[in-house]
């Protein structure tokens, strides 16, 4: 992966495999801790507490189509990278939550790259789900939720292409924003 | 700064559309493989590709879905597209640029795009 905005969609595919209804994703920037996390969380079918341990072993999947599952693995080598480490929390019936962190002024740190092409993406793909995206940078928060966009089109579909192509261009928009105006999020 | 209100004006829009093209109930689908291995080799950006162009063409009777791994990962960004009463076409390793072109010539015009395809799997 050559972002971190596309770990961040291959752990929502996990989730959304998992059969999740609702997945948050937050993303907290915070300059004075030299900080970057990443926390994913669904509703999902979870996993028992060996399952969540083998979910970071990269040959180990739930897939049938190939023998290794490198998703969590790859964040996880992303993260330890980068001086940080990922966490996996899961209980069955009661969905997973994916924890990555970094140090944000680390050499070898991926960028955090487009995440509004991520969240739109997935809105895309997924219009039945209730996605919720939280960014923090610095104190300063942008909060996207999917739930109300669709109440506001009433009988238009969220994955319309004129909606999916505002909502990516309404997060981009906003992450410059709280970003303090600088350009860099596609 | 774009604001949540601008959603009515995109609603009306869209709507537009919609009535236009209501009595189409046999779909054509577009099916982007969303694998890790997609993902990584680039499927994001096609799958944008792909609405934004079907955004610009106003074609809003296309279905636009994904699948996960198929065991074809060295061909990936994989695209499948699917025409009523015709046999699947699975373009590999496409790019936003050939997506665009996907869009325009086979969804639209209607001419698979054969040095790009695999044959029927």
């Amino acid at each position: 992966m050559k972002e971190l905005s596309l770990h961040v969609m291959d752990i929502v595919e996990n989730s959304l495999n998992a059969g999740a209804t609702v997945v948050e994703i937050k993303i907290v920037e915070d300059s004075k801790k030299d900080l970057l996390a990443i926390e994913i969380r669904d509703n999902g079918m979870g996993m028992d507490e060996e399952t969540a341990k083998k979910a970071l072993d990269p040959f180990f999947t739930s897939r049938t189509t190939r023998k290794v599952g490198l998703g969590l693995p790859l964040l996880a080598q992303a993260a330890k990278t980068a001086g940080g480490d990922v966490t996996v929390h899961s209980r069955p019936g009661e969905g997973t939550v994916v924890k990555a962190w970094f140090k944000k002024s680390h050499i070898d740190l991926q960028p955090l790259g487009n995440m509004a092409g991520t969240v739109a993406s997935l809105v895309a793909l997924h219009p039945d789900v209730d996605f919720i995206y939280r960014h923090v940078i610095d104190g300063r928060l942008f909060r996207f939720h999917l739930r109300e966009i669709r109440k506001r089109l009433q009988d238009v579909p969220v994955n319309n292409p004129l909606v999916v192509d505002w909502i990516r261009k309404f997060i981009s928009d906003n992450l410059k924003e709280i970003n303090g105006g600088a350009e860099g999020w596609g | 700064m774009k604001s949540i209100e601008e959603l009515e004006k995109i609603r009306e829009q869209a709507r537009e559309l919609i009535n236009l093209r209501k009595e189409n109930e046999n779909k054509t689908r577009i099916v982007v493989g969303m694998g890790t291995c997609g993902i990584s080799a680039g499927a994001r950006q096609v799958l944008l590709a792909i609405l934004d162009e079907l955004k610009k063409r106003n074609i809003s009777d296309v279905i636009v879905t994904e699948t996960g791994c198929i065991g074809m990962c060295r061909f990936e960004p994989l695209v499948d597209v699917i025409k009523p009463n015709q046999p699947k076409v699975t373009y590999v390793n496409v790019d936003a640029d050939k997506a665009r072109q996907i869009v325009a010539r086979h969804i639209v015009n209607n001419q698979v795009i054969d040095e790009w395809v695999i044959p029927n799997i």
